[in-house]
């Protein structure tokens, strides 16, 4: 460690030398190696342990099952789709092939999304001259996950930088973003490239080779939305996610997982989850009551489960920098995200993934409910002081 | 009567070298200084020159804002230093004790029987004015103000705290006496509010003529601040009284004794010191002499507790208001891959580290930031160590701004800094809150008055 520690002083470079870029790359690294020991000098003198680092890679630990079994069903899938196992197979069939195959296939998109979007925050930290800040860590293990796995990579590249620009720094880095930085990736590639992220040919990789005769590879929500809505998979095989979606989406398992392990951390707040599932729930349910349609008559409950809700739910809605702050507004935010995600899946058959539109919503109008219930703490203050 | 008060939000940071109920042998005080930093927007004024004569009682400085405000000298002796940085601006005064123990005489009554003028004029005179502070701003009170209540906090709920009840036991007649003189300053409430965890002191438990209310709960259930909040908050245009029950022991030596009475019992505490107890010694004293031969090296020594503490050097002199000299250990030192690591040795308000699995264990805790300032991130982490009906961070960030009409609204007038110091400890972000609140404090009393 001393030699380590050592060899990194020897080659710092000057912070204001001939390549600002150079500093903060090592302070990046450097940082990473060893927590400094700076010491407090204002105010209290002992500091709880837990820094923005380590808040980072408990949300990156947290997304670890989802991205170990998307891995895997992405392989799963490719098999499934070139009948190399049938529906029926235990899902352990061809264990390794399938985990091998879907790690060739994702790892690229990891890879790209951290070294495009570190690479842009390297470079405003060197242009602002401050240290790198650790947004990124999550928002760049968030961005694979919620691609399909068929997207090109350049495309990732291209939508990274335009979110981590356009979303982040313009407005001043981690902590002063209005919308969830992951989000905005997927948003971009939405709207610019609308053929591969969305219809039944992106959701599967297929390799190169024929998909058999029969197979449709789109997602439960895209068929549905074509009236397919027999092609739902019971409530069951969506919980546990054998089924086509983006890459970190389809197991509600693997996802409550890193939910439970972020709620029991204290890092992701259950008030925004758990609300976010009743607003789902209650919009649902509504849809159940109207009824009219087969897909209106989905139970509520199982459309939970279905797409994005909930990963949007545990991951995305509850980033804390784009999420109320307030403990009422992230209840009301948390409702707001739910119905508004039910409302745009079921009533608009453009968007059958209606949970990343809402949860943009939800940011754009996380600031105004905050706004209103800290209004209502002034008010109570306020008539305290003509009650007195 | 008493009200019985829970706080729900707060924690207890469980710190090595608390201190025993023994004394250590008491050790001459040779020299003391009077630090106008003590006092925040303090501009003093200087009352004596370097070689002047003073006894105990006699004025060092006064306040330049509110001359009746006077700074006394806690012993007798001869002013040997007076030190001033930039400007001139006076550091500090240094008064060499010169072991007569000679006191300035002031008046010397039951104050019960005493007008309220009397009992200000004698606290204003005497240099025991200073201790009575005021909500808002946490500054001293102004004396021709009229408070709508006095809180007295009869307990410490800080880390490694004093027991006041140790400290104070046996002087229930001079602490009754301080009681009475505060009564008459107030046509409202005058609360005691005593800790309801343990068993209350007889001191406090029996005192009377004043509103007992027991408080029970993490901290910081013991700051005043937090205890008025509860009880009778401070709205815009309202004044407040707080002091600290040990205070009260001073203005009643006062009136008992009729003369400034500088001696205080403060706790040796913290893990550095070989054997935490309680020390006899006088405000403003030089620490060199209470940790010759207690303490281990390459410790922080900390006037006050480790959270709103004020750091001095071995050679330093204990804060005004201060009941505790609290050393631990200088922190300094890499992490390699920090954060990540298990930390079982680092207590943490999140459960972001397997301490969690030891809820009762007790720490050493040194001086390490324990991480890199960033932007304010996470939400929910102030509110959750900051029992009261105030949104924090909103509050911060306003301060941070200078946006006065907006501190006014989101209840600057009822806070201190030490209110922020779980915040500012438990912060993710490493943001200096306490720093933040009294510049804000500043600016506002500045742009009020």
């Amino acid at each position: 460690m001393k030699a380590l520690e050592k060899f990194m002083q020897k080659i710092k470079p000057k912070a204001d030398g001939k390549f600002p870029l150079g500093h903060a790359v090592w302070d990046g690294m450097y940082t990473f190696l060893f927590v400094p020991g700076h010491t407090n000098n204002n105010g209290v003198h002992i500091r709880d342990g837990i820094d923005l680092k380590r808040t980072m890679i408990m949300v990156v630990l947290a997304l670890v099952p989802a991205l170990l079994f998307g891995i895997y069903n992405v392989g799963h899938q490719h098999f499934l789709a070139i009948g190399q196992v049938a529906l029926g197979d235990h899902v352990c069939n061809m264990f390794m092939d399938k985990f091998i195959y879907g790690a060739i296939q994702v790892l690229p998109l990891v890879i790209v999304s951290y070294a495009v979007g570190l690479g842009v925050e390297f470079i405003f930290a060197a242009i602002n001259k401050h240290a790198i800040q650790e947004g990124f860590l999550v928002s760049g293990m968030l961005i694979p996950l919620i691609m399909p796995v068929g997207v090109p990579l350049w495309m990732v590249a291209v939508a990274t930088i335009f979110a981590v620009v356009i979303g982040k720094e313009v407005f001043g880095g981690t902590g002063m973003n209005v919308l969830n930085v992951a989000l905005v990736t997927r948003a971009f590639l939405f709207f610019a490239y609308p053929t591969k992220m969305s219809g039944d040919q992106v959701w599967i990789s297929l390799g190169g080779e024929k998909a058999i005769d029969g197979f449709s590879g789109a997602t439960p929500l895209g068929k549905a939305v074509q009236g397919g809505v027999d092609a739902i998979p019971s409530l069951m095989d969506s919980i546990i996610g054998f089924i086509p979606g983006s890459i970190g989406e389809t197991s509600v398992i693997a996802i409550g997982i890193g939910g439970l392990f972020l709620i029991f951390t204290g890092i992701g707040s259950l008030r925004i989850m758990l609300s976010m599932f009743v607003g789902g729930f209650l919009m649902g349910s509504v849809f159940n009551a109207v009824g009219g349609n087969p897909y209106l008559e989905v139970p509520a409950i199982h459309q939970l489960m279905l797409g994005g809700f909930a990963f949007g739910a545990v991951f995305m809605a509850t980033d804390p920098v784009t999420a109320s702050q307030t403990s009422t507004g992230k209840i009301i935010y948390g409702l707001f995200i739910g119905i508004m995600a039910m409302l745009i899946r079921v009533a608009n058959p453009a968007y059958p993934e209606g949970v990343m539109l809402a949860i943009l919503l939800g940011n754009v109008f996380a600031p105004l409910i905050d706004n209103i219930v800290v209004s209502a703490n002034i008010k109570k203050r306020l008539k305290r002081l003509k009650t007195a | 009567m008493s009200n019985e008060i829970k706080i729900r939000k707060g924690a207890n940071i469980k710190l090595k070298g608390v201190a025993e109920n023994l004394y250590f042998n008491p050790v001459s005080v040779s020299e003391i200084v009077l630090t106008p930093s003590d006092f925040p927007t303090l501009i003093p004024k200087l009352s004596v020159k370097v070689g002047d004569k003073v006894k105990a009682g006699t004025a060092l400085f006064y306040n330049k804002e509110n001359e009746q405000v006077l700074f006394t000298s806690p012993v007798s002796g001869v002013v040997s230093e007076i030190v001033r940085a930039e400007k001139r601006r006076i550091v500090n005064v240094k008064v060499k004790a010169d072991g007569e123990n000679l006191f300035e005489s002031f008046t010397q009554a039951d104050p019960s029987t005493l007008t309220k003028e009397v009992i200000i004029e004698n606290l204003l005179k005497s240099g025991v004015w200073p201790f009575i502070r005021q909500r808002p701003f946490d500054v001293i009170a102004n004396p021709s103000v009229q408070p709508k209540a006095i809180f007295i906090s009869a307990f410490d709920s800080a880390p490694l705290a004093p027991d006041y009840g140790f400290v104070a036991h046996g002087q229930d007649e001079i602490f009754q006496y301080g009681l009475n003189a505060l009564v008459k300053l107030t046509d409202g409430k005058v609360h005691l509010n005593i800790s309801g965890d343990e068993n209350a002191e007889s001191v406090f438990a029996n005192a009377k003529n004043v509103q007992i209310n027991k408080f029970t709960g993490p901290h910081p259930a013991g700051n005043v601040g937090i205890q008025a909040h509860h009880i009778s908050p401070v709205n815009k245009g309202e004044v407040i009284w707080v002091l600290k029950a040990l205070d009260v022991l001073i203005i009643g030596k006062l009136f008992k004794e009729g003369k400034f009475d500088a001696s205080r019992t403060i706790a040796v505490v913290g893990s550095k010191v070989k054997s935490p107890k309680y020390i006899k010694t006088i405000i403003g004293a030089n620490i060199s002499d209470i940790i010759k031969g207690n303490v281990e090296d390459g410790g922080r020594y900390i006037s006050g507790n480790p959270l709103t503490g004020t750091q001095i050097t071995e050679n330093g002199n204990l804060c005004f208001y201060d009941y505790q000299l609290t050393v631990i250990p200088e922190g300094g030192n890499n992490q390699f891959f920090g954060w990540i690591a298990p930390g079982f040795d680092k207590f943490s308000l999140s459960r972001t580290f397997f301490s969690w699995l030891t809820p009762n264990k007790v720490y050493d805790l040194n001086t390490n930031k324990n991480g890199e300032e960033r932007a304010f991130v996470m939400t929910g982490e102030y509110e959750k160590v900051f029992p009261m009906n105030i949104y924090p961070v909103y509050l911060v960030k306003a301060m941070i701004t200078q946006d006065i009409d907006n501190m006014e609204k989101l209840g600057i007038y009822e806070v201190a800094p030490e209110d922020f110091a779980l915040c500012e400890y438990g912060c993710t972000s490493k943001i200096e809150t306490q720093k933040i609140v009294r510049e804000a404090l500043n600016l506002v009393k500045k742009e009020c008055s």
